[in-house]
């Protein structure tokens, strides 16, 4: 754990690079709850397993658990926020989004108070069926007036993307990956910032455009077909909206392909965005789109359903050569 | 078709207390072959399980579909393996299916889905039983079927706001076929109950829900409970099961009061040995 008075997680992940950190968000909002008294926490019933637990260890008089109930979660940091306080809220992603969606669309989004939704499981990180993996969280999210919407890729993401939100002044709802994280980015060079998609990698063939955690499966998938002399760019887009349509167009005009690769239904997140954004400005590439079929997933265990669905770097590799082939 | 257990108003309380072991060998079996589980919950509603489809459900086991059926909806679809447990012994599942719970491609998941059979509803997220439960009610009544709907849910879904609108609206349509079994084991995900629930059973009756409180371990006084909640008043029935997580197996009713209970894998033998040496 972090001494008290440091400000920023930088270097942190660096030195860890390789491996993975223990709960980056609870690690990244200790930090920012010594240097801020008005950040405060809240879950429902989920304390344990959102990673909140080291902010209610270390601030447990600025800490609310309100039970299992979501829409309560949501008006009550909503509330928090108009009191003048910084509130970071945490549950499932499913439960933030299907269950207290009127409360972010209205009691955060449209009244623009500064509430931090963070969500847990998303897309196929849970074995637990379609009543827990928020495969379609982003789309509902994005579709939500004034909102910005995050799906990191990593612990040294998480963390920076963390300390990005609470300097930020508005509702926000991000992703969360949990309990150990691996580290890809190298914190020494990468910086996150609202609205900004991030070039990994170059390459002139084909370019791979990820968010959350499949961008680290994109890289993988690159690094594979690099070897086979296919030049594979990697443009990580963690924030949905606002969205870098600027970053994605420069790319895409760069490559004869776009591959997507989202930890989330094909429509509506990260392949809609990008589609979205190449008609509109007029460019046709091939546009192969990698993600979740328009179905609920069954149970099973995390590695089965992301072999089963495809979200693997083997199945990147595969779009990479059919599309360049 | 053979469909079990019309309703008689003296139960074997002794073959009851049976099944209900039966159950937790079941799902003492089931965990330690995938290592882990809701176990604690499981065990602590076996008596209930026991006393519902070995006695007070109407049934038939080889048509879950059975229009006439009684309705009994698991909201707390984590609880599954309880589930699993009473469908095989009810004969409803094959028992060698057991040992696939929680396995890729099984039908018997950590979670309910309602394609496996006697599974009404989709447990999981939870708050979702009671309403649907409503709904059945209201809609078996529209065809003039005498069938009740029994809804299990826990503590810890009495902190979410749609059980009180469904506990609002049931007495409203007089649904007093609609039986309510809270099981309130004391514990919730992050522990112990967070939210100060009690007093539980006034909450109810001031609903508008006939109400009963009793120890849900306590076979006699699950039966008599099921027995009182027969009676055509115009009011839903409420239970209020007060369980104990892990009943029935010393170590785990002794262990922190944790949601997940882990077992390392060389434990479950001295578990199940607990089992057949205590007597519930
Ligand atoms: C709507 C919803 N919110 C959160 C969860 C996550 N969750 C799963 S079990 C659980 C605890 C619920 O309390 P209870 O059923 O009383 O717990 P138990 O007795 O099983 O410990 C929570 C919060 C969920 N499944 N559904």
């Amino acid at each position: 754990m972090s001494e008290p008075g440091r400000t920023l997680a930088m270097g942190e992940a660096e030195r860890v690079a390789g491996h993975s950190v223990d709960a980056p968000f609870g690690r990244a909002l200790v930090e920012l709850g010594h240097a801020r008294p008005d950040i405060v926490g809240l879950t429902a019933d989920l304390g344990k397993y959102t990673d909140i637990h080291p902010f209610r260890d270390a601030f447990p008089e600025r800490f609310f658990n309100v039970g299992m109930a979501e829409q309560n979660l949501v008006a009550v940091s909503a509330g928090l926020a108009r009191a003048g306080k910084t509130p970071f809220c945490t549950t499932y992603g499913v439960f933030a989004t299907r269950r207290a969606y009127d409360y972010i669309a209205i009691a955060c989004a449209h009244s623009r108070v500064n509430v931090k939704i963070i969500a847990g499981l998303p897309g196929l990180t849970t074995g637990y069926g379609g009543t827990h993996q928020a495969i379609e969280d982003l789309a509902l999210m994005r579709m939500v007036p004034g909102l910005v919407v995050i799906d990191p890729c990593d612990a040294t993401d998480i963390m920076q993307a963390t300390h990005a939100i609470a300097a930020y002044d508005g509702p926000v709802y991000m992703r969360l990956l949990r309990a150990s994280v691996p580290v890809i980015l190298d914190a020494a060079q990468y910086r996150f910032a609202i609205g900004e998609a991030r070039r990994l990698r170059q390459g002139g063939d084909v370019a791979l455009i990820g968010t959350g955690f499949m961008t680290g499966r994109a890289l993988q998938a690159a690094e594979a077909v690099g070897r086979d002399g296919i030049a594979a760019a990697v443009l990580h887009v963690p924030t949905l909206k606002p969205f870098d349509a600027d970053a994605v167009a420069e790319l895409a005009s760069q490559v004869r392909c776009v591959i997507t690769v989202e930890n989330h239904v094909v429509t509506g997140g990260l392949a809609s965005l990008v589609a979205e954004t190449l008609f509109e400005r007029g460019m046709t590439r091939p546009l192969v789109r990698i993600g979740l079929p328009d179905r609920f997933i069954e149970c099973g265990s995390v590695g089965f359903l992301q072999e089963k669905y495809g979200l693997t770097a083997e199945r990147i590799e595969q779009a990479i050569r059919a599309a360049c082939g | 078709m053979a469909v079990r257990n019309t309703p008689v108003d003296d139960a074997p309380i002794g073959f009851l207390r049976d099944k209900a072991k039966q159950l937790r060998r079941h799902m003492l079996a089931m965990a330690s072959r995938l290592g882990q589980g809701y176990i604690g919950q499981g065990l602590g509603i076996a008596d209930l399980l026991a006393a519902l489809y070995f006695h007070e459900l109407r049934y038939d086991p080889a048509d879950p579909a059975w229009p006439e059926r009684d309705r009994f909806l698991l909201s707390t679809g984590h609880y599954s393996l309880a589930l699993w447990a009473a469908l095989a012994e009810a004969g409803v599942l094959p028992i060698e299916e057991l040992a696939t719970y929680g396995a890729d491609a099984s039908r018997l998941d950590m979670s309910t889905l309602d394609t496996t059979p006697g599974v009404e509803v989709i447990g999981g997220s939870l708050g979702h039983g009671l309403g649907q439960g409503i709904g059945m009610a209201l809609g078996l009544r529209l065809d003039g079927r005498p069938a009740r709907v029994f809804v299990e849910l826990s503590d810890g879904e009495m902190q979410e706001g749609a059980t009180w609108e469904a506990a609002m609206a049931a007495p409203h349509f007089r649904l007093d076929r609609l039986v309510a079994l809270i099981d309130c084991n004391g514990i919730q995900a992050d522990g112990a109950i967070v939210l100060d629930l009690e007093p539980v059973a006034e909450k109810w009756r001031a609903f508008g829900w006939e109400t009963a409180e009793i120890d849900g371990n306590r076979m006699d006084e699950i039966v008599n409970a099921l027995h009182g909640a027969r009676s055509a008043n115009g009011r839903p029935k409420a239970i209020v099961l007060r369980t104990l997580p892990g009943k029935g197996v010393p170590t785990l009713e002794r262990r922190e009061k944790a949601h997940f209970v882990r077992v390392e894998a060389d434990e479950w033998g001295a578990l199940a040995a607990e089992l057949e040496g205590d007597h519930v």
